[in-house]
């Protein structure tokens, strides 16, 4: 008897699977933190994903079939981010996915790329092991720490600094941001003092804070995520802090952060990535206002467009390469990655090699902006 | 030394939260003794609460205090008499088990109604710290400092001078005794769930807009808890008062001077040191209830 449910059992689970395939539609894995300290940043690229998906499949999909985005949440967690990888590879049979949001998701989802040989298009992480530690499964559209330090370099001297402290999230993206822009600044004659952490789930960062408020460095350089930078600007503002403070990551979402720290939210510079503000002056007016029209029609806040576009631009580079591979193939889609030139929100999305030769990783090269917060407005200073 | 005066004024800011988040646990164990693992997600409740009430609802910010702390009382009743009491005899381990379970199902439900992102609440305080001297702290923080100790001294007397609190401490002694002298035991077990649940529904609606409110903010919140519990003595209420201020000095002066990347180990640390040495707590010998 026991045998006989057993088989019932493998003979609906069969019959099932049988009707998913049969369904026309290309699957594309989106591993993403939705719940835990990054949920706000992994659902704007999420709903950024699905205006993408929805655009496409309005215009008749890819290669004659619908594109179906199987979303997973990583809950913030690393562990958790391997493991939604592997369901998603194992379970649903994706041939490429995009994710993981933040470097220490991503990394820890890297090996399971190599086990299963899957592509993963990373939209957002930074730390720059994720490109040179030699994992050819791996295409980055979003720009790692030193791309962002380089791209700050030319404005440095135009700014008034002369020693900063860092305080920045303790894993790989905030270590790796220290790391990167403290080089970055040395090379420029700039001192580097204290370089303190916090636990990605820390909500109270007064100590550090206060110990950065003795130091006689003229500036901060913060790299977290929208919600805890939040709590950073507001509790160094009740600190009286009166240091230039400047965020590094592109995920601050600055017009979140007018709206919940308020006048601590004043003074403070942000290099972002996507500069939505002014939609006519990015490197892709139209398909920028279609993406910032398209957002705020569903309903979704503005300030998580400067969030949202890697997500809908991650999909849209997917879905080049899948169209350039011509099936929707792992192996056929990872070799025509190198192939895609995508004009992105944020500039031509084209992969470069980098990392160990024989096992490259791909990267492309995205635009980097200041931006400023005066008054409670988001402001493009000239540099 | 001014940075000095800034570590010992967070200190105080932090501990007073610290010992509100202790107490209620410490009550509950040392009452019923139950390990009150939905501790965190009462405090997450507290906090939505003021979300729901002055963010969604637009009514008065200092009206969602009282509301969330009558809310805990409730909620708390409710999961003693749907719970605890029918598991009333059943083994620790049991009763952890079904805790545990109340606790994903509690954490779940908040993600359900209120989403994964974390929801911020605006209130009258000014913006502009207060400054005395070298130390500088928000309005805000000041606030839930002085209500912390309100609640805190509300709780001390209610213990230890009301006909309630005597009955409670009579429990705490001995539960047979106590029930043979005329003390409603099942009922004691109910107030005593209610009170500690909204003391911690109280933390979360204090510090919920001195922070960010998330469905996990109660992990990290009763984590801190249970180590102020161990490190005052279990059931020791002054002992988890006194503990809350030592965590938040441990933290404060570990990142402050050490290195911050230790800051929550510190606690552990000093929680480590007190079972070695001192077992029971670092207050065992003072009467343990009140």
């Amino acid at each position: 008897m026991m045998k006989f449910k057993l088989l019932a059992g493998a003979a609906a689970f069969a019959v099932l699977a049988g009707t998913a395939v049969a369904q026309e539609s290309i699957k594309i894995g989106v591993n993403e933190p939705l719940t835990g300290p990054f949920a706000a940043s992994g659902t704007y690229v999420t709903n950024g994903a699905r205006i993408a998906a929805d655009e496409i499949n309005a215009k008749g999909g890819v290669l004659g079939k619908k594109l179906e985005l199987v979303i997973e949440d990583n809950k913030s967690n690393p562990t958790e981010a391997a493991a939604v990888t592997e369901k998603l590879v194992t379970r649903d049979k994706v041939p490429v996915i995009m994710g993981a949001w933040g470097s220490s998701l991503t990394l820890a989802s890297m090996p399971k790329l190599m086990e299963y040989q899957v592509p993963m298009l990373v939209e957002t992480s930074s730390s720059g092991k994720i490109t040179t530690s030699g994992n050819p499964y791996i295409f980055r559209i979003s720009p790692p720490s030193s791309v962002e330090a380089a791209a700050f370099k030319p404005m440095v001297p135009k700014m008034t600094i002369k020693k900063v402290d860092f305080l920045v999230i303790n894993n790989d993206w905030g270590r790796g941001a220290a790391e990167d822009f403290g080089k970055m600044l040395k090379g420029e004659n700039i001192q580097v003092g204290l370089v303190e952490t916090m636990d990605q789930s820390a909500q109270d960062m007064s100590a550090q804070l206060a110990k950065i408020k003795a130091s006689d460095a003229d500036t901060l350089m913060v790299t977290t995520a929208v919600e805890q930078l939040t709590l950073v600007l507001k509790q160094a503002a009740a600190l009286g802090m009166k240091k230039q403070i400047i965020t590094t990551g592109g995920s601050q979402n600055p017009d979140q952060l007018i709206a919940q720290a308020g006048s601590a939210a004043n003074g403070t510079i942000h290099l972002a990535t996507f500069a939505p503000w002014q939609p006519d002056s990015t490197p892709n007016p139209q398909a920028a206002k279609y993406f910032i029209g398209e957002w705020k029609k569903r309903g979704f806040d503005f300030p998580g467009v400067t969030e949202s576009f890697r997500g809908y631009d991650g999909i849209r580079t997917i879905a080049a390469a899948i169209e350039k591979a011509g099936k929707p193939e792992p192996e056929a889609i990872r070799a025509a990655f190198w192939n895609v030139d995508v004009k992105g929100l944020n500039g031509d999305i084209k992969f470069q090699k980098q990392g160990p030769s024989g096992k490259e990783s791909g990267q492309s090269v995205p635009n980097v902006y200041l931006i400023k917060i005066d008054d409670g407005k988001v402001v493009v200073p000239t540099m | 030394m001014s940075e000095f005066l800034q570590h010992i004024a967070n200190t105080l800011i932090l501990g007073g939260t610290y010992a509100l988040l202790g107490i209620g646990l410490t009550l509950i164990f040392g009452i019923m003794r139950v390990v009150n693992f939905t501790h965190g997600e009462l405090y997450t409740f507290g906090a939505y609460f003021v979300f729901l009430i002055s963010s969604v609802l637009g009514l008065n910010f200092l009206l969602a205090l009282p509301v969330a702390i009558i809310a805990g009382l409730v909620l708390g009743a409710l999961i003693e008499l749907l719970l605890l009491r029918p598991m009333r005899g059943a083994d620790i381990d049991t009763t952890m088990l079904v805790m545990i379970g109340a606790m994903i199902v509690m954490q779940n439900s908040e993600q359900l109604v209120w989403g994964g992102v974390a929801k911020s609440v605006s209130t009258p305080f000014p913006e502009t710290p207060l400054v005395i001297g070298p130390v500088s702290v928000s309005y805000l923080r000041v606030f839930v400092l002085v209500m912390a100790l309100l609640l805190i001294a509300a709780t001390y007397v209610l213990i230890n001078r009301t006909k309630l609190g005597k009955a409670m401490r009579a429990t705490f002694q001995d539960r047979d005794t106590a029930a043979l002298m005329g003390v409603n035991v099942r009922a004691i077990y109910t107030a005593t769930f209610a009170i500690g649940s909204s003391l911690a529904a109280a933390a979360g609606a204090l510090l919920g807009p001195a922070y960010v409110i998330s469905p996990h903010m109660g992990d990290i919140a009763s984590l801190k808890a249970f180590a102020i519990v161990i490190l005052g003595g279990l059931g020791n209420i002054t002992g988890a008062a006194i503990g809350g201020f030592i965590l938040a000095l441990a933290e404060e002066l570990g990142a402050g001077y050490v290195s911050s990347g230790y800051r929550d180990a510190m606690g552990f640390l000093i929680i480590i040191a007190v079972l070695l040495i001192k077992p029971t707590g670092l207050f065992a010998r003072a009467e343990r209830i009140g």
